[in-house]
């Protein structure tokens, strides 16, 4: 196994503190997506060309960092064995398509892992910042000024009609996605989910689930984003997304407290019981304790349960995830096993908390 | 939500696709968002918009006006990097920079699916949108300059004649 630090811990520094809303709001987004004026994209890129886009970005973070964001280190991925890109995967540090299939591929991390800057990934750069609860503003202004440090010292594929030049179309413009990670579970018990997911798709922005295998919305969490980058300004984009997600916050808590006034027993035995199950299962598989994890969330900010903290359930969100158990509990495992260890490190973390 | 395809497996891929302004909602899975290779900004791996940007130029051409359009658009090519524009519909994906300066022609109608607008009005870099301030400057008081002189304002004329200058020669430096 190696020693990358980054692999190490479960949440990153950033994720311990809470942010704004973090009953119900679990991180914020903001990816900028540059190329480089002069060489193909990654796509058409040959490995001299790659290598020349990563030795013209990476020392621009070397000589020049961000102030207040602590020591960069660049990550070049064909030096990372499969196991240690699968959890900075989990991590949401790096995109699958950087993981996987980029060449000559690199990722630039702070230390409390709030910026990652990709290089070679669909595009020459994707400048991400990550915060905790809701502050897209917050993030959006961070990965702003990382934006304009790389501006000062390359020369950007812009054009004045279409913007930031981008490998895919439905980046171009803005490069921006900005989204926000979102922890629904009263609105999908209450079933006013759909008509809140299909309000927010007549607002231009993409609904979609996360954590589970195949991207299924288990453990209720939602990944809210805008999909139009051509044609709205970066604030007009960022307010969409503020109001739009507020307004959902509004809907979930009243939704929250009207399951605790009308059938109080039931929503405190339903979360009881996947404290219990947690805590004494022989074998958990992935969807039900991302489900029942869900529960102790909700349960925690009803009052209805004192312990876990959200941070560590934000730690558990990843640690159960594939890559994490096997990093934790040995490289080869079958899924049963994993479904064994999964259960066993939750019974370890829930159950010191009795 | 079910998803509205195969109506068995629970919807976890919601959007909207913009056409000439009209929207059209989507609720669907992922398999079977995948099988279909439908729009989906902001995914990563597994399946895009590959298949839908060839899926959205076939129904071009199939639109009798549009088939020209469309036959005219597969024979674009980009100088710089060599990629066609058949190439581009199938892969989704342009291959360098000068690609949108191109395909151009072809790119409004897309743009306009993907996003209901052609142009850019967000953030722009300080040195090259410094240039780009002074051209949209110079191209206001062009358009200033032949008005004067359909008016016969000779001195107005004059004087933004020389403001032109000035700016061409800063933006020059
Ligand atoms: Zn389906
Ligand atoms: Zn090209």
């Amino acid at each position: 196994m190696s020693s990358l630090r980054f692999t190490e811990q479960a949440l990153s520094t950033w994720m311990r503190c809470g942010g704004s809303h973090s009953e119900i709001v679990i991180s914020s987004r903001m990816r900028i997506a540059r190329n480089l004026e002069h060489l193909p994209f990654p796509l058409l890129a040959s490995a001299e060309q790659a290598e020349e886009a990563l030795s013209q970005l990476a020392p621009v973070f070397e000589s020049s960092p961000a102030p207040g964001l602590g020591t960069f280190e660049l990550v070049k991925l064909d030096e990372l064995d499969e196991l240690d890109k699968k959890v900075l995967v989990e991590k949401h540090l790096i995109s699958p398509n950087l993981a996987n299939d980029s060449r000559g591929g690199a990722v630039i991390l702070n230390e409390d892992e709030s910026v990652s800057i990709m290089i070679n990934e669909e595009d020459h750069l994707r400048i991400q910042c990550l915060f905790p609860g809701l502050q897209v503003k917050e993030a959006w202004e961070r990965a702003s000024a990382i934006d304009d440090i790389f501006e000062d010292a390359v020369n950007y594929a812009f054009d004045d009609r279409r913007g930031y030049l981008t490998s895919c179309p439905t980046n171009v413009g803005t490069g921006l996605r900005a989204s926000v990670m979102v922890h629904l579970p009263a609105l999908v018990m209450t079933q006013q989910i759909n008509r809140i997911l299909t309000a927010v798709n007549q607002v231009g922005l993409t609904v979609r689930g996360i954590y589970g295998e195949g991207s299924e919305a288990v453990g209720n969490i939602f990944q809210i984003s805008n999909q139009i980058t051509l044609g709205q300004t970066e604030s007009e984009i960022i307010e969409n997304l503020h109001g739009v997600v507020t307004q959902i916050i509004e809907h979930e808590r009243n939704a929250r407290e009207r399951l605790l006034a009308e059938s109080p027993l039931r929503i405190t035995d339903r979360i009881k019981r996947s404290y219990g199950i947690l805590s004494f299962a022989a074998v958990m598989e992935l969807k039900e304790s991302a489900q029942r994890l869900s529960d102790l969330r909700l349960g925690v900010d009803l009052g209805i349960l004192e312990n876990p903290s959200i941070s560590v359930l934000n730690e558990l969100n990843v640690k159960t995830q594939p890559g994490f158990l096997q990093k934790m509990f040995g490289d080869e495992m079958t899924s049963t096993e994993r479904d064994m260890y999964r259960a066993k490190l939750l019974r370890e973390t829930l159950g010191s908390q009795h | 939500m079910q998803c509205q395809e195969c109506g068995v497996r629970p919807a976890t891929l919601h959007f909207t696709k913009i056409v000439n302004g009209e929207k059209t909602e989507f609720h669907i899975c992922e398999s079977c968002a995948r099988e279909k290779g439908e729009l989906i900004p902001g995914t990563a791996g597994g399946f895009s918009i590959h298949s839908l940007l060839s899926g959205l130029l076939d129904l071009e051409g199939a639109g009798k006006g549009k088939a020209a359009a469309a036959t005219n658009a597969q024979g674009l090519h980009c100088e710089k990097c060599g990629m066609t524009y058949s190439q581009f519909s199938k892969l989704g994906r342009f291959g360098c920079s000068s690609c949108y300066k191109y395909f151009d022609n072809a790119l409004d109608p897309l743009f306009r699916r993907v996003h209901g607008s052609t142009s850019h009005v967000g953030k722009l870099p300080k040195r090259a949108g410094a240039q780009i301030v002074f051209k949209r400057q110079i191209d206001e008081l062009k358009q200033e300059l032949q008005q004067s002189i359909v008016e016969e304002e000779f001195e107005t004329a004059a004087q933004l004649r020389d403001q032109i200058r000035k700016l061409e020669k800063e933006m020059a430096q």
